[in-house]
């Protein structure tokens, strides 16, 4: 008899943690956004209103960064809510927490499961996404990627901030000018398996074998996987290695910054230099002080922004979504799909210490 | 063990004077690295390198040394990755809504925030029952997903912290960095606290056999919850100087991290089953999981193969470790084992 | 890993019950937890009982699955594996990296499960033979296993796979699109289940993980036996590696980061006893379930992967806590000392602290 009790007891008392559970679903979705403004659409999504909000007219997109935290992606979702606005759409800013294939799948069979109005994805996998977008445009969702592509077979559009090839030619151009033409470099990069990180430094190597290029000498390429201590080691360890280099490249927003911190601790401020893709706000610091002179970047809010001026426009069936159409995204002024299936956001903007005070991201 | 080669007196007890340094087998092969390394890049052997080990240790000797303790008892504490990552958090979106708050403050508020997630590990494995590794496993997730619910993503960035802040682990006004000298001062208070104390010499008696130390009149629940609030609080210790080390807070801060702490613990001798272990061995083990680390970088093994050669490297530790152990016992005679 | 809380976990008598017993068994609870969570999340989003989303949501559990499998025979016998997500990486990467030589993809799909083989391989003869710990051994090659995938593929993504690849892990069957992979591991637990219930080596595994001494006094090699399991819990790890290969449609050294943690969560979670002795086979397939259920309901209602792991990790702790707590209070009721009251309330005291510290110090930085 006792063992029946003990039995009920248990079952009772685990069913009221699992709707506890089940519960926090709900407390901790919703709160959120009135207490955290900026990063928070996140969890803004409003729980059970997709299919209302779809019906009102007023299409649901999601972008989804390849994660979240970083305050480059955080950026992009600011031009993104100023697309919304403008349009009268609603964007919810959605990510995993690593930037991870395995959990952005997950998540995306989550959002294709909503069935929301659009997807505006950053790539974790150019390929391992091709699957999960292919199920979403069968679900009748546009796809369009940005920052970091989907396979063409798995997206309708694909937004580039900037060519790969312009990438990394101002990146190697910026380097030169910081080693008066010659010397050791060497590139700190993300994951090893981040597609336009590769692509990125693919061109890098094409670049260096121009002639003016002939003094530089790119003497490693090493992976900081996007996380801060790592990159700091790396950045480090590249210093030690190499007694004579010149120019840390890093085209990534995490490792320019914890390079030029490296550079700053290790007193070698004139004697390496660091360069690459960052934000004006992470890198004023370094710029002042000499360790990081100039870098480049095109602007994050912008490409955010593009994203669902394009996405509304497939989602509405301005456009089809096909190479050669033409449309109007706000402010931006006018964009044509390119014959490759993508769009170009423009030219990457130099930051020095000449401008760097211009810009607030 | 039927293997035994007839060894005369006199190398026997010389060996097993040597070998009951426990250590001897760690120092034997981090000497056969740096050896190893050195004739590859004579440019290792220098005090640059030997402090940037130092520096790279640090905060992996800290909280080692939890584990440790947590692992003399027969538990282990997989959250403190958890842990470091939340109360590294929390306490770096206190100083930069309050630059005044000085770093002492910070540190002490690390170490009381990380104590009372090590309590609430301590609640659930002694008065829950629940066996540790399932505990600790389940705050690790737990304690993870709150990094998120606090920050609600958020990073905090290197140009948002105060500088006296920063300055926390780096500076170094008694020639060494600060970090160094905590992780030494630790290191200090750890080896006194264990084996020079009665609490302390508790946690080898419930390690090594938890009813004959019961019966002894030995506190077991209350030393129990005591191991696991010192990790606690010495992961939140660790968070502090690991934000400031690397002037930055963000929701994957040392993720993964745990299994290095546990493998510098076993790699330093550590017995997983419990009752044994020692200081100087965890110390050891940081040093030569540091030294791997590092060593791999100089000799520029392609950073692809750096994790496979790092794996293989523990690996070897423990089974050489191991066979001197055998080694020990059956010349020791000190039974069956 | 034995504990102090052993003595705890021995007074229930979980194998072998009577049938009067029946209803009060572990995988009863998590029949009603399914239920209650179907109930709840149907409530909270309208997309959840809909087959087709289901289906789609199934096939990223799987390869957790056939993971799972042999880690319910390791843990029955008092053993854990930590490598295996890493193993199932090695593996995926040797079989991208084979077929960006040109070998035949079956051909690579072999090669990567006898890899799979030979690394359960090694984890067992240094656990069975060289008799170091398991949690020490499969750590280590935790490592070693996850720098071989990266060793093999460096930067490099393995993709361009033949499509009659990518069916196994993509496929699916009939109107309701049932995934292959489903397929696969419902044949492979139905197959372990058997293994653990109804055949001899079963028996072995739960006598090992009872007194590993009796059953090596009794005559069975407990090497072997773990040496066999080791293997299987490779070659499954392999296997699950093919199959997120085939429905990734491309390999990289780095998929399948911390899965392990997630299969012991499911196993544990399953009522497989950590130490050894206890817990059935479908029990950990219930538990797969209910975590996948769970997290498929809370990411409908754009809960955070982050914040979904708490609801795993109470869900965890809570599946062990109250059936002891309740054990104890029908043992001794509601005694309660003046220290134990103490202490309750200086923690409750510490708890409340940290909770109004949580809420309160986050407040200026997220308003800025």
């Amino acid at each position: 008899m006792k063992k029946h009790l003990l039995f009920l007891f248990v079952a009772l008392a685990l069913l009221t943690v699992l709707a506890a559970c089940g519960g926090a679903a709900t407390p901790t979705a919703v709160p959120e956004p009135t207490e955290a403004p900026l990063a928070e659409p996140t969890e803004a999504a409003p729980v059970e209103e997709p299919t209302e909000a779809a019906a009102a007219g007023g299409g649901n997109y999601v972008l989804v960064p390849k994660n979240l935290g970083n305050p480059y992606f955080d950026t992009a979702n600011t031009g993104a809510q100023e697309a919304a606005q403008e349009l009268g759409v609603t964007v919810t800013y959605q990510g995993s927490s690593v930037a991870d294939a395995t959990e952005q799948i997950q998540l995306l069979n989550s959002l294709i499961a909503q069935n929301v109005d659009g997807l505006a994805i950053s790539a974790n996998d150019a390929d391992a996404l091709v699957p999960t977008g292919k199920e979403a445009m069968d679900a009748g969702i546009p796809v369009v990627t940005w920052d970091s592509a989907i396979a063409p077979d798995g997206r309708d559009v694909h937004i580039n901030q900037a060519e790969s090839q312009g990438i990394g030619a101002v990146q190697i151009q910026m380097a030169s000018d910081l080693a008066g033409g010659e010397g050791q470099i060497a590139i700190l990069s993300a994951t090893s398996t981040a597609p336009n990180q590769n692509e990125w430094i693919g061109y890098m190597e094409e670049e260096l074998k121009k002639p003016e290029y002939s003094g530089l000498e790119l003497v490693a390429t090493v992976y900081g996987d996007d996380e801060d201590e790592k990159s700091y080691n790396e950045a480090m360890g590249l210093m030690q290695t190499y007694p004579d280099l010149k120019v840390i490249i890093a085209p990534t927003t995490v490792g320019i910054a914890a390079s030029a911190r490296a550079v700053q601790d290790a007193d070698k401020v004139g004697q390496v230099f660091v360069t690459g893709l960052g934000t004006p706000n992470q890198m004023r610091e370094y710029v002042k002080s000499g360790a990081a002179p100039q870098f480049a970047l095109w602007n994050p809010a912008d490409l955010g922004y593009l994203a669902i001026y394009t996405l509304n426009a497939i989602a509405t069936g301005e456009i089809a979504g096909e190479p050669g159409d033409t449309f109007e995204a706000g402010k931006l002024g006018s964009y044509t799909i390119a014959d490759d299936g993508t769009i170009l956001l423009g030219p990457p903007t130099v930051f020095s210490a000449d401008n760097i005070d211009d810009f607030d991201f | 063990m039927n293997t035994t080669a007839p060894t005369n007196q006199k190398s026997r007890s010389l060996f097993l004077t040597l070998v009951r340094f426990r250590e001897l087998s760690i120092i034997i092969f981090i000497l056969l690295l740096i050896g190893v390394v050195a004739l590859n890049t004579p440019a290792f052997l220098t005090i640059e390198n030997f402090r940037n080990i130092l520096l790279n240790i640090s905060i992996l000797v800290i909280v080692a040394l939890g584990q440790m303790m947590v692992i003399i008892t027969r538990g282990i504490d997989l959250s403190v990755s958890s842990i470091i990552g939340l109360v590294a958090m929390m306490v770096s979106f206190t100083v930069v809504a309050f630059p005044g708050v000085s770093p002492l403050a910070a540190l002490l508020l690390g170490m009381l925030l990380g104590a009372i997630l090590g309590s609430f590990n301590g609640v659930i494995i002694t008065a829950g029952k629940v066996p540790p590794i399932i505990a600790t496993l389940g705050t690790l997730s737990i304690y993870r997903g709150m990094v998120f619910l606090y920050s609600g993503g958020t990073w905090i960035n290197s140009f948002e912290m105060p500088d006296g802040y920063r300055a926390l682990a780096k500076a170094s006004p008694l020639g060494l960095p600060n970090i160094i000298l905590f992780a030494i001062a630790i290191a200090i208070i750890v080896y006194i606290f264990l084996n020079h104390t009665r609490p302390g010499r508790d946690i080898y008696a419930v390690g090594s056999n938890p009813d004959a130390a019961n019966v002894a009149g030995i506190p077991v629940q209350r030393t129990l919850f005591m191991v696991y609030v010192i990790s606690g609080l010495l992961a939140g210790l660790a968070a502090v100087l690991w934000a400031s080390r690397f002037e930055s807070a963000q929701t994957n801060t040392a993720l993964g991290f745990e299994l290095q702490t546990v493998a510098a613990a076993v790699v330093g001798g550590v017995n997983i089953f419990g009752g044994s272990g020692s200081v100087i061995g965890v110390v050891l083990g940081a040093f030569l999981l540091g030294t791997i680390d590092y060593a791999l970088i100089l000799m520029q093994i392609s950073p692809f193969w750096q994790l496979a050669a790092q794996g293989l490297l523990i690996l070897v530790a423990v089974i050489v470790d191991s066979a001197i152990r055998r080694r020990l016992q059956r010349l020791g005679g000190a039974g069956e084992f | 890993m034995t504990t102090i809380h052993e003595e705890n976990n021995k007074l229930t008598p979980q194998p072998k019950r009577r049938s009067l017993d029946f209803f009060l068994r572990w995988e009863w609870l998590l029949v009603a937890l399914i239920i209650v969570v179907i109930l709840v999340n149907s409530q909270l989003s309208p997309y959840f009982l809909n087959l087709r989303n289901m289906m789609r949501a199934t096939s990223d559990y799987m390869e957790m699955g056939l993971m799972m499998l042999p880690m319910v025979f390791i843990i029955i016998t008092g053993n854990i594996d930590l490598s295996v997500a890493s193993t199932l990486a090695m593996c995926a990467s040797l079989l991208g990296y084979l077929h960006i030589q040109g070998v035949n993809i079956w051909i690579a799909a072999l090669a990567a499960l006898l890899l799979g083989v030979l690394g359960g391989a090694l984890n067992g003869y240094l656990i069975a033979r060289v008799k170091l710990p398991a949690l020490v051994v499969t750590l280590g090659t935790y490592a070693f296993y996850r720098g071989i995938a990266y060793g093999l593929l460096g930067d490099q993504a393995a993709t361009g796979y033949p499509p009659a690849f990518t069916f196994l892990g993509q496929g699916t069957l009939g109107a309701i699109r049932f995934p292959l992979s489903a397929v696969l591991f419902i044949i492979c637990a139905i197959i372990f289940g058997l293994v653990l219930h109804k055949f001899t080596f079963g028996r072995y595994l739960y006598a090992i993980g009872n007194s590993e001494e009796a059953v090596r006094y009794s005559g069975v090699s407990v090497a072997r036996v773990k040496m066999i399991i080791f293997i299987l819990s490779g070659f499954m790890s392999a296997l699950a590696g093919v199959v997120i290969a085939a429905r990734f449609g491309s390999t990289r050294p780095d998929v399948g980061t911390g899965l392990e943690l997630s299969v012991i969560t499911a196993t544990v979670l399953g009522g497989i006893n950590i130490f050894g002795g206890s817990g059935t086979m479908i029990g950990a397939i219930l538990a797969l379930l209910l975590i996948g259920l769970m997290r498929f309901g809370m990411g409908l209602v754009n809960v955070q992967g982050q914040v979904q792991s708490i609801a795993i990790g109470l869900l965890l702790i809570f599946s062990i806590l109250l059936p002891n707590a309740a054990r104890q209070l029908s043992r001794r009721g509601l005694q309660i000392q003046r220290g134990t009251a103490v202490s309750a309330l200086v923690m409750l005291a510490l708890g409340g602290f940290f909770i109004w510290f949580f809420f309160w110090s986050r407040i200026p930085v997220l308003n800025q």
